[in-house]
């Protein structure tokens, strides 16, 4: 199972790196990229939302900062186009990383809703700051790029797709090392239960910040590249609001605190955007044909694809054992007790003692 | 010695006085009930005790420390663990995640590598049986009955080793033969040198189980004794049944 598992893995991997060389065609390369640096936007930020539950309808702000840094250091160090601002990435990076740390640890003094509203009061400052901040960010005007003019016709794309890929890849290995460490756990601790993780010994407010830096890195990466790629920025366009509810609805549409559920949500939501942009975007029914694709998906889907189909999964494998007529069974009998050890002498325990049927609640541990 | 003990603890929510003054003292590897009718101030206590809420006043010693304000993952790393009333599991997760919750690393190391450790996995599981979990260890928490989430909240804190554990009515809402069971892993637990200090209204359960007894009533305690003298003590019956 877990060879199949690596094999699949695998074979999807290959698939992403030989499908700029199938399919050359710049249109389809560039949602190819913009696919790719959403995905590990949304990777990143399913540490924080998926993991800890706590829902930042913000981290676009540091998607923003990374794309920021990645044009001012360019302009300010005079570095050509070519391949050496990719360099520039983990710098950027970590520099919104940086900016997160204390953002975060204001935001993440409040839960839930509250929370939700911090993240989303702390991105338009950002952008407002994008604005104002005109020695550095040169205001509405916006940042240029270097072009990196050796590179034409179809291969333009490429460096660009392979450094997003490249990207995705690090998120989701990172993704994946934090759900199966103590760590993870106890994120998924504090998403069921913050209060009783705390009186367990787990380090929330220091875990919570780390969740959220994390996110803030991997979106700060991704905007870096994202900027490079567009070749010019603007506050508008890349403080962008519709950008963190996209990167949101991916991880909700995958399967929200699942590994692989934000990149599914990205492969299906990006290039479909795209696409509407493409086919309708004039007359403006983009976004209307959108919003009801998401009526539609929080009517039929409400809990994400990934989690929907391993509902019907379990569901089905459960009815199938149900057939089998020796699967009847009443309560546990305990009748010996190991693990008590030492004492044994005469107490209650030497009676055996049956506990009650096991009455499942279906739907009980539902509560998103 | 007292292992754990409040010396004059106050606390108000508004202008209700929860905690007045209250003084308490559990011995070392004793089995200490604490009743009262409701509203008289048991939880609230253990939850000034546990790091839950912050005393207006008065000190609180674990082992001769002062844990008073101490948060609650401090308090619960020195090895006072707690369950709670309405029982409090993590319901995604499945009960052997639940268990390794509570089981505790320092380093970072420890922290960054993976949650099922040989060491821990063996504790866990043996401590499920312990408490009779053990076919269910892949269910979802939330899935489990009301009796069998207070199994696993049990089982959970024991597996941080902790030298006294606070139950908050661990026979609530519970049918008889799961009492007994409790019971049982009670004692069990206690002859290996766990001190126990139980809230409970259910006298049958507290008079059978406990060596000790306290008595709270309006916010503090006003009476101690052995099940029978407790049961004698004219105080005890007013507060119950009014004055």
């Amino acid at each position: 199972m877990k060879i199949l598992k690596m094999v699949g893995v695998l074979a999807l991997l290959a698939c992403a790196i030989i499908f700029p060389q199938v399919f050359t065609d710049p249109t389809v390369t560039t949602i190819g990229v913009f696919t790719l640096i959403f995905a590990a936007v949304a990777t990143g930020w399913n540490i924080l939302g998926g993991y800890s539950g706590y829902i930042s309808l913000g981290h676009i702000a540091y998607f923003g900062i990374g794309a920021y840094a990645m044009a001012i250091f360019c302009l300010h160090w005079n570095i050509p186009g070519g391949y050496e601002p990719f360099s520039l990435v983990p710098l950027a990076a970590v520099i919104a990383a940086v900016v997160s740390i204390p953002l975060g640890w204001i935001a993440l003094r409040v839960r839930r809703h509250t929370f939700i509203v911090i993240t989303i009061a702390m991105f338009f400052i950002m952008q407002l700051l994008a604005y104002n901040l005109i020695w550095l960010t040169n205001g509405s005007t916006g940042l240029g790029l270097p072009l990196p003019v050796s590179w034409g016709g179809y291969f333009y794309n490429y460096p660009f797709y392979y450094a997003a890929l490249i990207l995705l890849v690090i998120a989701t290995l990172v993704s994946w090392w934090i759900r199966n460490s103590k760590f993870g756990l106890g994120l998924l601790a504090i998403r069921d239960d913050e209060d009783r993780a705390l009186g367990l010994g787990v380090k929330t407010g220091a875990s919570k910040l780390a969740a959220f830096v994390i996110a803030a890195f991997f979106a700060g990466a991704a905007g870096a590249i994202y900027a490079y790629f567009v070749e010019s920025i603007y506050p508008a366009t890349i403080f962008d609001p519709n950008f963190d509810v996209a990167v949101v609805l991916m991880v909700f549409l995958g399967g929200l605190g699942t590994l692989p559920g934000p990149i599914l949500g990205a492969l299906i939501l990006e290039p479909l955007q795209q696409y509407l942009n493409l086919q309708y975007g004039e007359a403006g029914y983009n976004l209307i044909i959108l919003g009801g694709i998401f009526l539609l998906v929080m009517l039929l889907l409400p809990r994400g694809i990934l989690p929907t189909l391993q509902d019907m999964w379990t569901k089905y494998r459960s009815m199938r054992e149900q057939e089998s007529p020796l699967q009847a069974e009443g309560g546990i009998v305990i009748t010996a007790l190991p693990g008590v050890g030492r004492s044994t002498a005469g107490r209650a325990e030497s009676a055996p003692t049956a506990i009650a049927p096991n009455q499942n609640e279906p739907g009980e541990g539902i509560n998103v | 010695m007292s292992l754990l003990e409040t010396q004059g603890v106050t606390k108000a929510f508004g202008g209700i006085q929860a905690l007045n003054s209250c003084s308490i003292s559990v011995e070392q590897g004793s089995i200490t009930g604490l009743i009262g009718p409701n509203g008289s101030g048991k939880t609230t206590l253990f939850n000034v005790m546990t790091g839950y809420e912050r005393v207006d006043g008065g000190q609180i010693r674990f082992e001769g420390r002062a844990i008073t304000n101490a948060s609650p993952d401090k308090v619960f790393r020195l090895g006072m663990g707690r369950t709670f009333q309405l029982t409090r599991v993590f319901p995604r997760l499945t009960v052997l995640e639940n268990m390794h919750v509570a089981a505790q690393r320092n380093d970072l190391k420890g922290l960054f590598s993976r949650w099922s450790s040989t060491h821990e996995q063996r504790r866990a599981l043996e401590l499920l049986d312990f408490v009779g979990l053990t076919k269910h260890k892949n269910l979802p928490a939330g899935n489990l009955s009301y009796g069998q989430k207070k199994l696993l909240e049990f089982a959970f804190v024991l597996i941080a080793e902790p030298r006294v554990i606070l139950l908050d009515e661990p026979a609530g809402g519970v049918n008889p033969t799961m009492i007994n069971y409790l019971t049982s892993r009670i004692r069990a637990l206690n002859e290996r040198g766990v001190t126990f200090l139980i809230v409970e209204h259910n006298m049958e359960f507290v008079m059978g189980l406990c060596s000790r007894i306290m008595v709270m009533h309006r916010g503090t305690k006003i009476a101690e004794g052995t099940p029978v003298e407790v049961r004698a003590n004219p105080a005890v019956l007013e507060a119950y049944l009014g004055d």
